[in-house]
Formats: structure tokens, sequence, C-alpha cells
């Protein structure tokens, strides 16, 4: 292999003429046989289009005069009817609402890179492959769970799509009939995406909403991170995304009863939850904590008295870039749920869910630094990733000022939770998932019913009216947001706690002690997350004696393990 | 033969080796190593809560010298390792019976 600048000072400058002018051949080439193949392409209402106008002669560099009225898919081009352009709109806005969901959706596909960072950073060297493969394959159970009920559960009965071209094929319901109204409890339409849903606009959807149920359902691998057995925990990446998940998910998203409290019983507009604080964060959060109880702590992480150690995380630097991918998913997560690019709201989204996200960072920095004395980088990262969960409900329905004070109280409310969850109920979350996602989810969620303004969400769940909280005049709407947040908590726990426990006697759901202390890498995965670091160094496996026993394995371990 | 071996801190490593090449040590062995003296480790911070690190990280030198060298050589390294503060390291110095290179088989202070 010769180097590439040894190659060029051979040739010196005219083969650089020569292949410069040559690539640009090529990429004109190609672009004119590209532009051949598609200008011919007819629009499916009128397939004995006439001779499209012609491609634009000359270059247009200020891209003023590119795209026109000979875009217009027209029986006589140039030449559009009324109906013509009409349709041509209606088409146009449907497929930039399709371009913004799937867009948004590959953003949120990237938050589970940022929750694998951001929980193996907050954990120990030892089970950094174990904790790093929890979230790997969540995503790939998750998604093949969710393709195969799941979505049906979840999505369904939802009937029109309308942002997606009102497409109804998922139209089926199960409901159930109390005090005269109809609770309907889980979709039964979409099962592998098959037959009549195999459907652009539910395929679009699908994509959104698996990516959102796989952020649900890689957060209790954080909490339960570093004493769950890998097999334990395949089994529940399919029990979430197959069964808990969608049927909540149902009630708030699905057309299911929560989203029915303002039509059937008048409060607000039924429980609202615009992108998931309680619908992903706090089902994550709450079956983390659910996970984590029946799980019990890591060995050093209680003294006999009942005081807590600290276990650092092997690597900040790790956490603070998973966070950071999380913020930038966070713009496809809660703009997107808007489910439409052409609803100019998702500006407001946008910055709100920024805004929030600073105001949690800045807010648990000075906690911090106040309290204990030094603005420690693992509770920034919580409280960035607090402040985003909680504007994750109101996000849409909030002005700026009250995006940064959610955001500002999640900042604080995820630290004094943290300490909570650690030092009074005694669960041991080594990232802090519970406190981040439950605590500040259900923050989020009941946010809404205190500061939504009433400038936007006229008809969200067929309630006419402007989604008000209650400082805005809507008393009912924070009351909706109650019953949500109650509901959530009380199902979500018991089915999870349920799953847990049953599992747990009939299986077993933790390794070994001894696994636990040598770390989960090679006992569980079968080698170690940084081989050169922890296991026999790489010149001894260049022997291939295999000689040396792992002796490195225990210096290895970065947190000192105590207590017992 | 003098065998000096010091227990510094790691960001002294620089200085010491500069210290000590100049004064005509032609080789040394560095090691990462983790240890304790009087202070017994000290405190950190995570989450709001302290823990102790008892075994600190420091850098350990080990260069053999000339008996005749052997002072100068400890005088100079203690020197540049020193900041004043607790946990600035110790230095060894002990006899040593002998020196093999191996490539020629020489002993003694010719294999240095």
């Amino acid at each position: 292999m010769m180097p590439v600048s040894q190659k060029l000072n051979e040739g010196g400058i005219m083969s650089i003429v020569r292949l410069v002018s040559f690539v640009v051949l090529l990429a004109a080439s190609a672009g004119a046989s590209l532009a051949f193949a598609q200008t011919p392409a007819p629009a499916p209402a009128a397939p004995a289009a006439v001779a499209p106008a012609p491609p634009p002669s000359k270059p247009d560099p200020a891209g003023t005069a590119t795209g026109g009225i000979g875009d217009v898919s027209a029986k006589t081009a140039g030449k559009p009817t009324v109906e013509e352009l009409a349709d041509f709109v209606g088409h146009n806005r449907v497929a930039i609402n399709f371009v913004w969901v799937l867009v948004a959706g590959f953003l949120v596909m990237f938050m589970q890179a940022g929750f694998a960072l951001a929980e193996t950073g907050f954990t120990r060297a030892k089970n950094a492959g174990h904790t790093m493969m929890m979230n790997f394959m969540v995503y790939a159970i998750g998604m093949t769970g969710y393709w195969i009920c799941g979505f049906a559960l979840h999505m369904g009965g939802l009937g029109p799509i309308s942002t997606l071209g009102g497409t109804g094929v998922l139209d089926h319901e199960f409901v159930i009939t109390l005090f005269g109204k109809e609770f309907g409890l889980f979709g039964l339409k979409g099962f592998f995406l098959a037959g009549s849903t195999y459907d652009v606009a539910v395929f679009a959807l699908f994509l959104f909403q698996m990516v959102f149920m796989d952020t649900a359902a890689t957060i209790p691998t954080g909490a339960m991170a570093e004493r769950w057995k890998f097999s334990s925990f395949v089994v529940f990446g399919f029990f979430i995304s197959m069964f808990t998940y969608p049927l909540f998910a149902n009630w708030v998203w699905g057309g299911g009863w929560l989203s029915q409290l303002g039509k059937n019983f008048g409060l607000g507009h039924g429980h609202v939850d615009f992108a998931g604080s309680s619908v992903v964060h706090m089902v994550g959060g709450v079956t983390a904590l659910a996970g984590a109880m029946v799980l019990g702590a890591r060995i050093g992480k209680y003294n006999k008295d009942g005081s807590a150690n600290p276990i650092p995380g092997h690597n900040i630097p790790m956490a603070a870039l998973g966070c950071f991918i999380l913020a930038f998913g966070w713009f496809g997560f809660n703009p997107g749920s808007t489910l439409a690019g052409a609803d100019l709201r998702i500006a407001v989204v946008a910055v709100n869910t920024m805004l929030a996200g600073a105001a949690g960072a800045l807010v648990a920095m000075f906690y911090m630094w106040i309290v204990y004395g030094k603005p420690d980088p693992s509770m920034l990262i919580n409280g960035m990733l607090a402040g985003l969960v909680a504007i994750t409900a109101p996000c849409a329905f909030v002005s700026s000022f009250w995006a940064f004070v959610i955001g500002a109280v999640a900042g604080v409310l995820v630290c004094w939770s943290v300490f909570f969850v650690e030092r009074t109920l005694k669960v041991d979350d080594p990232v802090g998932a519970i406190s981040v996602h439950g605590t500040c989810g259900a923050w989020g969620v009941l946010s809404l019913g205190l500061f939504a303004d009433g400038t936007y969400g006229d008809g969200f769940n067929g309630v006419e009216g402007t989604v008000r909280g209650l400082l805005y005049g809507g008393g009912s709407q924070f009351v909706a947001q109650i019953v949500g947040t109650l509901t959530c908590v009380v199902f979500i726990f018991v089915a999870s706690y349920a799953f847990f426990k049953v599992y747990d006697l009939a299986f077993g759901m933790r390794v070994s002690p001894e696994v636990e202390l040598e770390g989960l890498d090679v006992p569980e995965m079968g080698g170690h997350g940084y081989p050169e670091v922890q296991g026999p160094g790489t010149l001894v496996h260049g022997l291939g004696h295999g000689a040396a026993k792992p002796a490195a394995v225990m210096t290895g371990v970065m947190a000192t393990e105590r207590g017992h | 033969m003098k065998k000096i071996e010091a227990i510094i801190k790691p960001f002294k490593l620089d200085d010491v080796k500069e210290a000590l090449t100049a004064a005509g040590v032609i080789g040394m062995t560095v090691s990462e190593v983790r240890g304790f003296g009087r202070q017994k480790g000290h405190t950190e911070m995570y989450r709001g809560g302290e823990y102790t690190v008892d075994f600190l990280p420091k850098i350990k030198v080990e260069v053999v010298v000339p008996d005749e060298r052997a002072g100068k050589v400890v005088e100079l390294l203690t020197a540049a390792a020193k900041t004043g503060s607790i946990g600035d390291g110790k230095v060894f110095l002990s006899s040593l019976e002998d020196v093999v290179r191996i490539r020629t088989g020489e002993h003694g202070e010719t294999a240095i």
C-alpha cells in the first residue's frame, strides 16, 4: 500500500487535475442518468403523463429556480387542474409528515447508544461487556417482541392515523363497558405487521413507536446492572416489549381508556402525555424499581448498619457522552411526537426540550455544589436527563418559561430521589434510572396538568378546546394527569414485580456472589469488556499457552468491595 | 552496586527522569503501582457519598548505579520528586549482588 501523499507526488499536479475532471465527469453523467430515471416517474393518478418539464438547462447555484409548477404531477405538464394541485399538495403534506416521523424515529433509535454509554459508564469496568450487551440486545429483543404482538396490542385500535394520510386499518380495540362507558384495554390489529396492516402509514408508525418502546425497555437494565443474569434479562426483554409496555401505551396513546377520560368523564383531554414521560419513562423507571427490589443490592453497596457505600462508575466521560447522545436523540423523541412535520409547533417543542435539559443540568450542578461541596459529574449528567424526562410529557403545551421551571425542578428532584431511593428505600440503583425516569417522569406528567397554557392541543384525544393545566383554568386536566400517573405506578409496578418475583423463584434472576465479585463479563458473556486491562495480558495470549491464571481480574475491580 | 527504588507521585515522573538522565543514569524501569503510607489513602465523592480510596496510584522508579554515585543520584531524585505535601513517596536504597546483560553475558558494573 502506497501512502496517498506519495502517489500524488509521483504524478504531480497534472494527474490531480485529470483525476478531478474524471470525477466531475463521472458525477455529471451519473446525475444526468439519475435525473433521466426520475423525471418520467408518473403520478399514480395520471399514468399517461405527458412529457415532463425539461430539467433546468443552466446550473442553479442559488436554488431559486429549482422546483416549480413543472414538478406538480398533471395530465398537461405545467398546467395542473385545481384537483390535481390539491391532490399534489395533500400528498406533499403527508410526505413531509412521513419523512419527519421516520427521521425523528432514527434519532430516537440512536438514543439506544446513549443509554448504552451512560449505563456502562456508570457501572464498573468488570461488568462493562455485560452492561453494554444488555443495552445492545434489548434493541433486537424488544423489536422482535414488539413486531410479534407488542405493536398490535399497543396500536391495533388506534383508528385513523390522521397526520399520515388517515389510514384506518388499525381499527380493532378490545373494549369492556363499565358504568355505561367504554374502556379500551388493548388493540388487536397488526400482529407481525401482516395482512391489512401491510401499509406505509402503519410501517412508519411502527418504526416510530418501536424505538419508543425500546427506550422504556432499556431503562431497567441500568438499575439492575452488575448482578442480573443475562438469560433472565433476555426473557424480560420479551416480557416488557410484548405485554406491559404495549398495554399501558395503548391506554394513553392507542385510544385506550386513559386517553378517553376526557371524553367519558370530562377530565380535561384525558390523560395527556405528549411524548412519553409516563408511557416511556415512568414505565421504564417503575419497572426498574420492581426489578431492583427483587434483585437486591449489589454486594458491598450497604454496610451492616444499613448505610450505603458509593460504588463509582468506571467511566464518567463515557456516561457524559451517552447523556449528550440522549439529549440529541430527544430532538426526535419530543418534536417527532407531533407525528407531523407540517405541524409547526415542533419549533416550540424542540426549544422547550433543550431548555428543560439545560435547566435540569444547571440546577443539579448548583444543588450538588452547594449541598455536597462539589458539582458531582454523575449527578450533573442525571440532572440533564431528569430535565429532559420531565419535559417529555408537557413539551408541546407549555411556554418556554414553564419548560425551564419544569426542568429546573427535575434537576433538584433527581438529586433528592437518588438519595431517597439509596438511603431510605435501600434499593440499589447503579445508574439512577428509577429517579431519572420514574420520579422525574411522574413530575413531567403532573407538570403538564399544572402549566399547560391553552395555546395548543385543540381536539386532543377527541376533546374540543386546547389543553389547559391548573394554573390556566384546567383543574380537571390535573386530575386526569394524577389518574394517569397512579395507574402507571400501580399497574406497571404490580405486573413487573409479579413477573420478576415469579421468574426469580422459578429460575433465579441473580448471578452467584462469586460471579458478582469477579465481574459478570467472563462468567456471563465469555469475555472481558476490556481484555487488555482486566484479563491476562495480550502477550500471554500471543504465546498461545493460556499460561497465566487471570489474576488481574481481581485487581481490575474499580470499586472497593467493602461491607461483607 | 546499589539499587534505588523510588515510589513517587505519578506527575513527578518526568522531573525525576530528567534529573536522573542529566546525572548520567542510562537506564531505568518504571511501573504503575498502588499503595498507601502513613496517610492511609484519601476520600473521594460520588453522587453525594464519600468513599475511601485505600490504595493510591503511584509510580515506582527502579535504577541501578555504581556504589560511588548512589548518594548523588538519591539526592537528585529526592529533590526532583519533592512537592512538600503529603504523599510525596519514599526512596529505598539497597545493595545489589550482581547484574547480567542478557545479550552479552557480561556481569557486574559493566553490565549496568
